[in-house]
């Protein structure tokens, strides 16, 4: 079953997000620690869509949460109709450098892309989809 | 997020409950900056952290590179999902974690 939510894309709406998401987790008797992973990763997505996707102007996001019948499966799928946006395509950051030469850039997607199972994006009908697979 | 500081003289011990993300990032960053100012020995107490996402990774690597300079910086109990945070982002080879 396919549930969602839209809201405006900005960062106080993260709250809304995560909570809309934890109760479906929750219902599904998800592992604490997944469920944090999961949420972590959602704010990373979510925060990225608010920061960056319409500026300068305002726009809307749609979330969905599916529930996947096998293999304990969820998909987080991230609508947003703002300018065409890969985060995949994004280098990894140097997670070696010494203290001094380190930056925070690109390490949101980076946590995503490791923390997640599975992470898809597909440019359609001028919407960004960007999808979050997670076994929970 | 409610992030709750004890300073006493050279000593600074930072305790952030609930959740570090986007929205809340900007308030532990500012609990850091007003009081940083003569610490020598910095404190994050992370028990009551539920997690913390790479809007607040961004304050802990300026209170690091700050407290390099200047006097020593500690984290401690971390919970293993934010270990997990540390270990994916390099975090935990820089930072010093108890």
């Amino acid at each position: 079953m396919v549930k969602e939510i839209t809201l405006d894309a900005t960062i106080e709406n993260i709250d809304k997000v995560v909570e809309f998401l934890n109760a479906e987790l929750i219902r599904l008797n998800c592992d604490e620690n997944v469920k944090k992973k999961i949420d972590i990763a959602v704010d990373e997505v979510f925060s990225n869509i608010a920061n960056y996707a319409y500026k300068p102007v305002d726009g809307k996001v749609t979330v969905k949460f599916d529930e996947k019948g096998k293999d304990n499966q969820v998909e987080i799928i991230f609508i947003d109709g703002g300018k065409p946006y890969n985060p995949l395509e994004r280098e990894d950051p140097n997670t070696n450098l010494p203290v001094e030469e380190r930056e925070v850039g690109g390490l949101g997607i980076y946590i995503v892309k490791k923390s997640m199972d599975q992470v898809l994006y597909e440019y359609k009908d001028k919407k960004n989809i960007l999808t979050l697979i997670k076994k929970i | 997020m409610v992030v709750n500081v004890k300073k006493e003289g050279e000593n600074l011990l930072v305790i952030p409950e609930g959740r570090i993300d986007a929205a809340t990032a900007g308030d532990f960053s500012k609990a850091i900056e007003d009081n940083i100012d003569g610490v020598k020995n910095l404190t994050f107490d992370f028990e009551k952290l539920e997690y913390i996402s790479s809007a607040g990774l961004r304050a802990l690597l300026t209170a690091q590179k700050t407290m390099a300079k200047v006097g020593s910086m500690k984290v401690i109990h971390v919970a293993d999902v934010i270990m997990d945070v540390f270990n994916i982002t390099g975090f935990a080879d820089i930072l010093t974690i108890e």
